[in-house]
Formats: structure tokens, sequence, C-alpha cells
């Protein structure tokens, strides 16, 4: 779902890049005050993780395919403010170093795959862990259901960022990209579902740390 | 050296880069919406390209070269995020 260059209008761009760099600097500041010394080594791993994980396309549908975004798994086991850092790490390299998504659409695409990803999928986790109780189930659940909803509501900002770029009527856009992107979506919640089910079973305290 | 649980996770995603080739090359969900509904021109070629594509560039084999771009972006990125980490931790009196 890397926006390249040429989608957005310098509106949309620039109001994404006001967001996201407030955003993204409101996590420094986050982070600073709770990051530990335990979750470094995860910062890290997860980092290196998504960036991997992201180049592995599955095919979705006849000629399409999506990829994790990774913004769920982020967000649920180091928290939000952290999983933005991380994304906008995986982000900025994607688009410097391997020209994916474009230098204009970098805040836009911060603001998809890494704000609201994170943030939807990490109070839908909790709301899902406090209603069915702390569980494996819980857990491997609300994971699922917050992965799914980070790519649909990205999928969802991305086609409204398109329709005020006029690039695509809203009518038009918003339709194909949230049906595209809920089949997309399938897939991050069952890899995010497997690589928390992997923690649970390997490092369980993991899942315990502090959130940020 | 004991091989810490890190140490695990970083080898399995330096497993995934080098599993890449065999990625799907079908476009994703929104070059398919681009294609779809007509925009996919608007499209402009990046200014400049170090990597493109996650290919890396002057190697023969296509495979190969995905494989060394999945590998160097997944060292840039654990030192980027594990770095990031060390700076931003609080530090402990």
């Amino acid at each position: 779902m890397h926006i390249p260059d040429g989608f957005l209008n310098t509106a949309t761009a620039g109001v994404t890049y006001v967001v996201s760099a407030g955003g993204v600097g409101y996590s420094v500041k986050e982070a600073n005050k709770k990051l530990g010394e335990k979750h470094v080594p995860l910062m890290g791993v997860m980092g290196a993780f998504i960036f991997a994980a992201q180049m592995l396309n599955f095919p979705v549908m006849g000629g399409t395919s999506g990829h994790l975004i990774g913004g769920a798994l982020a967000a649920i086991l180091l928290g939000p403010w952290a999983g933005v850092l991380i994304m906008a790490c995986v982000l900025i390299v994607q688009c410097f170093v391997f020209q994916d998504g474009g230098i204009t659409a970098l805040g836009a695409n911060i603001f998809n795959m890494g704000l609201l990803a994170c943030f939807v999928s990490y109070y839908i986790y909790r709301a899902v862990v406090s209603l069915m109780g702390e569980s494996r189930t819980s857990t491997l659940v609300g994971g699922f259901v917050g992965a799914w909803a980070s790519v649909f509501v990205a999928a969802v900002a991305c086609a409204i960022e398109l329709a005020l770029s006029g690039k695509s009527p809203l009518g038009v856009a918003l339709p194909a990209m949230a049906g595209v992107h809920a089949l997309i979506g399938i897939g991050e919640g069952l890899i995010t579902a497997v690589v928390l089910s992997f923690v649970m079973a390997t490092r369980a305290d993991l899942l315990k740390l502090q959130k940020v | 050296m004991k091989l810490k649980w890190w140490h695990i996770g970083l080898l399995i995603a330096f497993g995934l880069a080098i599993i890449s080739p065999l990625a799907s090359s079908w476009p994703d969900g929104l070059e398919r919406v681009a294609e779809d509904k007509g925009f996919i021109d608007a499209a402009h070629n990046p200014t400049f390209e170090i990597i493109p594509d996650y290919v890396f560039p002057g190697v023969g084999n296509e495979a190969l070269a995905t494989i060394l771009a999945g590998v160097v972006g997944t060292l840039i990125l654990f030192i980027l995020t594990y770095g990031l980490g060390v700076l931003l931790k609080r530090r402990e009196a």
C-alpha cells in the first residue's frame, strides 16, 4: 500500500507530512520516557522482521498480491508509540533506499501504515483481550482482529487521500481499496496471530513488557 | 556466546529475506486499484535509485539480487531500530 510519487496533490501530501512528523516526534518523546533495557533488542528484531516480512507478497486473488504491514504486530508487542517509531524507520528506509513509496508521499505512508495501523490495531487488541479476559485465545483473536482492522483502516485512509488528490472519486476508490484490503487483511491477521502464538510458546514474558 | 532469544528472532528475519524470491510478483492492492481505476500512470519515477524494486543492482542472477537486497535491508533496519532503542531508552540510575 506504499503510495508512490505523483498520486497525491500538494495539500494532501503536506497535511499528512505535518501530522506524521508530529506523531513521530511525539513517539520519540514517549519512547524516551518509557523505553527500558528489555525493549531494545525487541525494537531491533521487530524492525528487521517487519522489513523482511514485507518483501513476501502473498497472492490474494487472481493477479493481485498483498504483504504484511506489521504495524499491528509491533504495536501489540511494544506499544503503539514504539510501533510508530519502528514503522517510520521501515518506511523511511524503503522510501530512500529501495524506492518503495514516494518521497513526497512519505508523510501519508507513515500516517496510514504507521500511526493509523499501530493505534487502530493496539486499541482493538486491548478491547478484545479485556472483553474476553486475558488468555492465549483472547491474545490470538485480538491480534487477528486488530491486524485485520489495521489494514482495512489504512486502505480506507489511502482511498480518501487519493480522492482528495483527485485521482479517483471516493465512490470508486473507497470500495475498491477497502474490498481488496479486506482480503489482504486476513493475511495480516493470520501472520500476526502466528507470530504472537510463537512468542507465547517461546518467550511469553515479552508480551508482558510495559507498552510504550 | 550463548544464543539469546533475539538472536533467533533476527535469524528468522534473515531467513525471510533469503526466501524473498518466492514472493508473489503480482501487483499489490494499491497498484491493482490504480491499474483498474486508470490512475497508475500518474506515478512518477523516483528521482534517484539505490536498490530499486528490492533488486540489488549489478547482480546478474535476479533471485540472488533479491536476496542480497533483502539481507541488506533487514540489516539496515535492525541497526536502525536497535540503535534508536539504545538512544531513547531511559537512563537507569
